[in-house]
């Protein structure tokens, strides 16, 4: 109940401050397995992509999120199991388990999910290099479509360190779905990734 | 005309409200229906049809704003002053954010914009609801001047510091400033004038909105040679001179709701229609800066803003100067 009421509270908040615009460019949004991933410069970039989405296809859709660092307080943890339902990973690499295994579960549970490549915010622009974990997904689940997006303006709603959200119009934009060649080297795929999510800002 | 005056002058307020409702409701009605009309009709050859398309779309969009700002206009009088002013807040709110989104600021800004989202703008309307005059008309350009900048420069960021503060500065003073004196002239107490303010403000807004709709059409039908073309094809002083005369003319005929005669409300209108129209264009010269035709040009901004700024900006020029000329000449 408050986890619902908390999930449309930040939906609120996000529309009011941003538009919360979604372009769907190169695909429909539709009922399919799908992985989702986007460039990624603020906190708020979740729930973008979140709000962005159909009513429907939210509650299949989880996101990733760092477990050391989203657990930390019990509010944290609270918003992002309760209210997100994300994905917890570990960016250490202190255990023996695969760090991506938590994804694999939900993969095979039919959930889609989103996907911040980069692994940390960053403050550039230029969205920073891609980390293997796509390419890994890709390569497991051949059948699951990935989806490139690009959230547009966020980081000026809240900076890395700021506590207060500024209103700016932001917008989530879609691009058409791509696939992991026959064969495809891990270097180049993240390239063309990376490429594919950095060529939607300028349509 | 002077029939129709001292008939309105006459009414009860309520009476007058009743009077007004059918008058301006039915207007609508009337023009949105023609509009729907000419949209199905049959045309001859595509390239005409095209035409009125085009035609149709930018007038249907006016005609939205117009609902809009008489609805607007109606649940303030419904509701009293307080709710009036929360509905131009919120207006000011979005407006803002569509100026802001389009003039990109730096990280080092982000406090500036906090405080003035969140500060600026409800102090500047509470201000204005508690009728602190000399405070409101100074407030913004006197210590928000200072504040700004002053938390931008903490912010340790010299790059293009004079161009970020500016920005900040004008989005400000025109989507807080100027739209805060449209409910400020709610509390304007004209003598022998009391509960019917609202009438003011409905008045301002009435004539700024059909000076704008005629000058638009006049710009199209016409055809005149623009005089900035860089920065507006259609701006020419012709359609400007015809939109601020009918205007006037329209303030004129709404006498009866004013405290004033005819030829007052004339003058007064012909001051609010001159300034929206000039407001107009300035804000069409800052877009151009910004290499868009539209704050929410359809399929160009990747933004998503809707348009709402480039609806009001000629009501956020008319509103301080029709504020301040009214107060300095009758002393109210």
């Amino acid at each position: 109940m408050l986890a619902k009421m908390m999930s449309y509270f930040l939906l609120g908040l996000i529309r009011v401050l941003t538009g919360s615009q979604a372009r769907w460019h190169g695909c429909p949004p539709k009922a399919e397995q799908r992985i989702y991933f986007a460039n990624h410069q603020s906190h708020a970039d979740l729930v973008m992509i979140w709000a962005a989405l159909p009513k429907e296809l939210r509650s299949v859709t989880r996101a990733i999120a760092a477990k050391d660092y989203w657990t930390k307080t019990p509010f944290k943890q609270w918003l992002t199991s309760a209210v997100f339902n994300v994905i917890y990973v570990s960016r250490d690499r202190t255990s023996d388990e695969d760090p991506l295994e938590p994804l694999f579960d939900a993969l095979q549970n039919g959930d889609s999910i989103i996907l911040f490549p980069e692994g940390t915010r960053g403050f550039t622009g230029e969205p920073q290099p891609f980390k293997a974990g796509l390419y890994n997904l890709a390569l497991k689940f051949p059948h699951v479509v990935l989806v490139p997006a690009w959230i547009n303006n966020v980081q000026h709603v809240l900076p890395k360190g700021e506590v207060v959200p500024v209103p700016v119009l932001c917008s989530v934009t879609f691009g058409a779905p791509m696939q992991l060649g026959a064969g495809e080297e891990r270097r180049a795929f993240l390239e063309r990734a990376r490429a594919a999510v950095v060529a939607l800002r300028d349509v | 005309m002077f029939q129709m005056y001292y008939y309105l002058k006459n009414l009860s307020p309520t009476q007058q409200v009743g009077a007004l409702f059918v008058t301006i409701f039915g207007l609508l009605l009337l023009a949105s229906v023609g509009a729907f009309l000419l949209s199905v009709r049959e045309h001859a050859d595509e390239a005409r049809a095209d035409f009125w398309r085009k035609e149709l779309k930018s007038l249907d969009a006016m005609l939205r704003t117009s609902w809009l700002m008489v609805l607007v206009f109606w649940i303030g009088w419904a509701l009293g002053d307080r709710v009036a002013l929360t509905l131009f807040a919120i207006v000011s709110f979005f407006a803002l954010r569509e100026f802001l989104t389009l003039s990109p600021t730096r990280l080092g800004d982000h406090r500036s914009l906090v405080l003035a989202f969140f500060v600026v703008l409800p102090a500047q309307y509470a201000l204005v609801g508690g009728g602190y005059f000399d405070m409101f008309t100074v407030f913004i350009p006197v210590y928000v001047f200072l504040a700004l900048p002053l938390a931008s420069a903490l912010a340790n960021d010299p790059l293009r510091f004079l161009e970020r503060s500016a920005k900040l500065q004008w989005g400000i003073m025109v989507c807080i400033y100027g739209m805060s004196h449209v409910p400020a002239i709610l509390m304007l107490r004209f003598p022998g004038y009391e509960g019917r303010s609202a009438f003011m403000v409905f008045f301002l807004v009435a004539v700024v909105q059909v000076c704008m709709i005629t000058q638009h059409i006049a710009a199209q039908r016409m055809r005149r040679k623009p005089i900035a073309p860089a920065i507006s094809q259609s701006f020419n002083w012709d359609s400007w001179g015809l939109g601020v005369l009918v205007g006037s003319l329209f303030g004129a005929l709404l006498a009866g709701i004013t405290p004033w005669v005819p030829g007052t409300a004339f003058a007064a209108a012909f001051i609010a229609c001159s300034a929206g129209g000039l407001g107009h264009f300035v804000m069409k010269a800052l877009k151009r800066d910004r290499g868009i035709p539209n704050w929410g040009a359809e399929g160009q901004s990747v933004t998503g803003a809707g348009g709402l700024l480039d609806r009001v900006d000629a009501l956020c020029f008319a509103a301080p100067v029709f504020f301040h000329t009214t107060r300095w000449y009758f002393g109210v």
